[in-house]
């Protein structure tokens, strides 16, 4: 039987997908980074800390909410794990606090991002204030346009935000401009990378670190569902890292694991094998393999890849992974709004959209269906205002 | 995993094109203690590359490394992030350069400087054949570290291309002893800590890397990143068998010096480097 979502070795492969693609320059830093992550992963005294800030600090553990209205209108039964109550407002602050805990084991006390939607940035900036360290974060000049607010939230925490003009100014050159800065700084800097991507260890050690979301999920779930696990379990995917943090907490068990991409970067639906960002995974590629840019009305889902967990899933078959585009996202993204009164990101709206769209056709009625409500909306007000109006 | 091959290029011929080894034409200069210059052009950056390319072999270069536009060239800065532009602006493809290359006709060494997606997309074996057929004798892939080249390396070898392997001032010498062996034609030492661009001083470790790779290594050491001017290139050839230039050659065909100018800047260099042993 294979055993899912586990330790990828030393060369950190999940199947054929993974590895350590970098400069020679990163080879030594990502080398240290894996001894030190496995280190304090077996350290109970690590364990102690981490969760004792997400918790007093995080907010954690996020409830479970039953979305009755939602249920009602939709037929199926709809749980939500409530990421959107985590501390600023996203499920990004569980692999922050985890980084920095081991950035600052490591000694380095400068951490180095990128953002796409902001959220990742933001998270940053708060875990460098709270532990006392200097923060950049890089973001595409079309992100730092469209995601205002977060710009100016993480200045006001104390990080400096460096808006990236190449390429497709979004979040791989945003990726791309913070690998040049960690290339040149790799001695005293930490990659506080966002998502489960880039070169191993970041998949396997981000996923670890999201893995409180699927853990403590299944146990709420089991709660409220009488010992029985859910159905389906749905989450939004651009890098991966808040539905790899859920899925690890349901591989082991009987639920379909679905994973939800933006219809404009869908890397496992319209994209092939190739590396980039230190990592072989599914891409949006052209026939000779120079990277093409993903389109989406959610700046953090506006990536050309996903991480090579994810890929691995997708081939193996544990999980499913589908798409969602900006108009039904806009649709879902209202309806919890008006049914729930929560208002979501637009990255949890496209699992939202998914499950709207696929209840009564591939989700049959009657269903009991987890989705992981990976942050709020806020961020995402003067984008739909726009196109709303 | 199998690499993707694209039907539309998968038969590029290139009749009786003469491929200079990059192992033996270095090793022979090292023997003679001469000291290798490498100037890197990317390939494309200007209609009038071939002729840029063909000036700086006639005023010096012992060798010469065409940069094969990617995407995302995350190693490198601002200079050839523009000339990488400008080229994929132009249309050019992997395929396109290697049969412009084809033609070029110079009676030194070419070898090819890319990431490594386009050779995994392209497949290892046609990637290996192209270069090898178009006369190019060495590649430098930077984000293909030692670790995970074995594979590429075996093809390479098979097609007679020389997959050059990098050192970085962050390598343990444990480590660069591995890398060592399994470099070809030369090892790439990297100046310093940072992306490629030019710099007002050499770089210590600069000559920190040079010292630890000549001390364990027959291969060739050749020296880039950071190294920008005629006394910067002499300053580490006092250590390294040589040095590689990039950015401050592409920044003069950025300029528009034209194939004069920039084969002028390659004279400079052969002649800072010239007469040290």
């Amino acid at each position: 039987m294979t055993t899912f979502m586990g330790d990828p070795g030393p060369r950190g492969r999940f199947g054929d997908f993974g590895g350590r693609f970098v400069p020679e320059s990163l080879v030594p830093a990502c080398d240290e980074l894996e001894i030190a992550f496995r280190e304090a992963w077996l350290d109970p005294g690590f364990h102690q800390e981490f969760e004792g800030i997400l918790h007093s600090y995080g907010g954690r553990p996020t409830p479970v909410t039953e979305a009755s209205r939602l249920s009602e209108q939709l037929g199926v039964r709809v749980l939500l794990k409530r990421e959107d109550l985590a501390h600023t407002g996203s499920h990004k602050i569980n692999n922050v606090i985890g980084q920095a805990l081991l950035a600052r084991r490591m000694g380095k006390m400068r951490l180095v991002a990128e953002t796409g939607a902001g959220q990742h940035g933001v998270a940053t900036a708060t875990a460098a204030a709270l532990f006392g360290m200097d923060c950049v974060v890089y973001m595409g000049e079309v992100d730092v346009a469209r995601q205002e607010l977060n710009v100016f939230r993480m200045r006001l925490l104390g990080a400096e935000v460096r808006p990236v003009h190449s390429g497709s100014r979004t979040l791989k050159d945003a990726v791309n401009e913070a690998l040049r800065d960690w290339v040149a700084t790799v001695e005293h800097s930490h990659y506080c990378i966002g998502s489960v991507m880039g070169p191993h260890p970041y998949p396997w050690m981000v996923r670890e670190f999201q893995r409180i979301v699927g853990d403590e999920a299944r146990e709420q779930c089991r709660e409220v569902l009488n010992g029985s696990d859910p159905d389906y379990v749905v989450a939004c995917v651009g890098g991966g890292s808040n539905a790899a943090g859920t899925f690890a907490g349901f591989v082991d068990t009987q639920a379909q694991l679905i994973g939800v991409e933006a219809a404009g970067g869908a890397a496992i639906t319209s994209g092939v094998p190739g590396v980039v960002h230190g990592m072989l995974s599914y891409i949006l590629q052209d026939e000779f393999g120079q990277i093409t840019e993903a389109q989406s009305i959610s700046a953090g889902l506006d990536y050309p890849g996903i991480g090579p967990e994810h890929a691995y899933l997708a081939a193996s078959g544990r999980a499913q992974y589908g798409t969602a585009n900006d108009e039904e996202v806009l649709k879902a993204f209202q309806l919890l709004s008006r049914t729930e009164g929560i208002i979501p990101a637009l990255e949890p709206s496209h699992a939202l959209a998914y499950l709207v769209r696929e209840v009564g056709v591939s989700i049959p009625l009657g269903s009991t269906v987890l989705v992981t409500l990976s942050g709020r909306g806020d961020k995402d007000i003067p984008t739909v205002i726009g196109l709303l109006k | 995993m199998v690499p993707a091959f694209s039907p539309t290029t998968s038969r590029m011929r290139f009749p009786e094109v003469a491929q200079v080894s990059l192992t033996e034409r270095f090793q022979q200069l090292k023997t003679q203690g001469k000291k290798i210059l490498l100037p890197y052009i990317t390939g494309g950056i200007s209609p009038d590359w071939i002729e840029v390319l063909r000036s700086m072999a006639a005023y010096g270069a012992d060798g010469i490394e065409v940069g094969i536009p990617f995407s995302d060239p995350m190693m490198d800065g601002p200079v050839i992030q523009e000339a990488s532009s400008l080229a994929l602006g132009r249309s050019v493809t992997p395929y396109s350069l290697i049969s412009e290359i084809a033609r070029a006709e110079v009676d030194i060494p070419l070898v090819a400087m890319t990431y490594y997606n386009l050779v995994f997309r392209g497949g290892h074996k046609r990637i290996a054949n192209l270069l090898a057929g178009s006369s190019v004798s060495g590649v430098i892939i930077p984000d293909l570290p030692y670790d995970e080249a074995e594979d590429w390396i075996t093809e390479a070898d098979r097609a007679g291309v020389d997959n050059v392997l990098m050192a970085a001032p962050t390598t343990s010498n444990e480590r660069m002893e591995k890398i060592a062996k399994r470099s070809r034609g030369f090892i790439y030492g990297i100046g310093l800590l940072g992306v490629t661009g030019e710099r007002s001083e050499l770089a210590a470790s600069a000559l920190q890397v040079a010292t630890a790779l000549k001390s364990i290594t027959d291969l060739p050491v050749l020296v880039g990143i950071g190294v920008s001017t005629p006394e910067q290139a002499r300053e580490i050839c006092q250590i390294a068998d040589g040095v590689i230039v990039g950015s401050a050659v592409v920044r003069r065909v950025l300029d528009g010096a034209g194939p004069e100018g920039v084969g002028e800047f390659i004279a400079q260099l052969r002649s800072a480097i010239d007469g040290l042993s």
